[in-house]
């Protein structure tokens, strides 16, 4: 599985950093990005998976 | 002013009618199935989408709806009376691009999550402090005693303003929000806070702080230096903003938890649960509805918008549209499925919402943790503020006896630590 954010679309809400911080960062500025290149350990992906179903902005895409 | 009660929504709405402040949602659930954006001519007129996908599409479309008048009801003749030879507006939500891009881009910082963890802290001790002044009578007032009382001393801490004009900034932003169907005390505090802050920036202009005002004070733009304007319109906006909003979220939490026992008592049993079911009770008592002005002439499904139009983004309703949420009436403390608008959408998605986040989570959390065992006192009447934010204003409750902290530090002392920090 494969997470990635458009930051075209990111609004910096950080729901995707506060439920899932092991795969997402933010800045200063509310705007978030991926940790690495975006490969989601077995382990936490549903963590990913609710990180894009709480995104207000539908900004956040997984590849699976 | 209109007074009459509202007897047709789809063409007569009021947001300041008692029965749209005290139970909104079946209203919202009638028009979202028979007339999805409304319509009324009352206070200068507004239209109201109520579907999740409208609300969001217009709060995306800055190209056709302007924020330059973002209250629900028009403000009474605006800027004529403002001292100071100030133009008043709110920067960045009171403006479109350009100056909302600057503006944002410079407030954003203060309430970033660094910064916002900062305040934590701070605020758990102010909480235990208001709980040590009622936990002893076994009875208080969730809202007025505890809620109201949060978030405007953590909002005074980032503009570097003393603790005990709390009570005075609170009554100011009632004015403008709560009231601002009457003229007369909308007008009245909006010179009152523009008296006061055009003193504070004076102050600041010589003698800095650790504070917004003083960094504003002290940025260039492009070479040039914030205007005062800008400079006095962030900082009104910071105080309007952070106070009535998060306050009513606060107090909806501990209403719906004073009324859903078997929610109260999971959350006791499972703290952990307390961001999810923050963001639950985000969604299904939203505080903020926001305005826009039509900018040129658009329809929106099938509704002929006119430029200069006065637009709702009924970002409350948009959160109980079942095209978007399952179930969703229900309150569901753990939902897994969860896109809230309530801190808006699009550019001008709320700059302080992890402030906000905090502050819930720590207010709800102290409380339960200290008063796990609450219920509406008998014979209870809770009263609720509506129209630009809604949420309760008094929620009596009755719970067992408790005791106060030993030696709880002054909260005054701590917000100047965690400022400087």
């Amino acid at each position: 599985m494969k997470v990635s954010i458009d930051p075209a679309l990111c609004q910096g809400h950080s729901r995707c950093f506060a439920l899932a911080p092991e795969l997402f960062d933010v800045d200063d500025y509310g705007m978030a990005s991926v940790i690495g290149d975006g490969t989601v350990p077995p382990a936490l992906q549903h963590k990913a998976r609710l990180a894009m179903s709480n995104c207000p902005e539908f900004a956040i895409t997984i590849e699976e | 002013m209109t007074t009459e009660p509202v007897a047709e929504w789809a063409s007569d709405y009021d947001v300041f009618d008692p029965a749209y402040v005290t139970d909104p949602y079946p209203i919202w659930a009638e028009l979202r199935e028979t007339c999805p954006i409304a319509h009324t001519d009352r206070w200068g007129g507004s239209w109201l989408p109520t579907r999740y996908a409208d609300v969001s599409a217009i709060a995306h479309d800055i190209a056709h709806f302007s924020s330059r008048g973002i209250a629900v009801i028009p403000p009474p003749a605006a800027g004529e009376a403002d001292p100071g030879g100030i133009t008043f507006v709110l920067p960045p939500i009171g403006t479109d691009p350009p100056v909302h891009t600057w503006s944002r881009r410079l407030l954003l910082p203060w309430f970033s999550h660094r910064r916002v963890d900062g305040y934590e802290a701070t605020a758990r001790e102010l909480c235990n402090r208001l709980i040590d002044e009622f936990i002893e009578t076994g009875t208080a007032d969730a809202a007025a005693q505890y809620a109201q009382q949060i978030p405007v001393r953590i909002i005074g801490m980032t503009l570097g303003v003393p603790d005990e004009m709390s009570d005075t900034f609170t009554g100011w932003v009632r004015d403008l929000l709560e009231f601002a169907h009457d003229d007369d005390r909308r007008g009245k505090a909006r010179i009152a806070l523009i008296t006061y802050l055009l003193q504070q920036l004076e102050k600041r202009r010589t003698d800095p702080g650790d504070d917004l005002i003083s960094e504003l004070l002290h940025t260039e733009i492009d070479g040039q230096p914030v205007s005062d304007s800008h400079t006095l319109g962030i900082a009104a906006l910071t105080l309007i903003a952070g106070v009535d909003t998060t306050w009513s979220g606060i107090g909806s939490s501990l209403w719906h938890l004073a009324t859903h026992p078997a929610d109260r008592q999971r959350l006791v049993d499972e703290p952990d649960l307390l961001p999810v079911a923050i963001e639950e009770f985000l969604r299904a008592y939203s505080p903020v509805t926001m305005g826009r002005i039509v900018h040129e002439d658009i329809e929106v499904q099938g509704c002929p918008m006119k430029a200069g139009d006065r637009l709702l983004l009924n970002f409350p309703a948009a959160n109980r549209d079942p095209e978007a949420f399952d179930r969703p009436e229900e309150v569901i403390i753990d939902r897994q499925i969860n896109r809230h608008v309530a801190f808006g959408a699009g550019i001008h998605r709320c700059a302080g919402s992890n402030l906000a986040r905090m502050e819930l989570r720590i207010a709800v959390e102290t409380w339960l943790q200290r008063i796990p065992d609450f219920a509406l006192a008998e014979g209870a009447e809770v009263t609720w503020a509506g129209g630009q934010v809604r949420g309760p204003r008094s929620i009596p409750v009755m719970f067992p006896v408790g005791s106060r902290t030993a030696a709880a530090p002054d909260a005054g002392c701590s917000a100047q630590t965690a400022l400087a920090s």
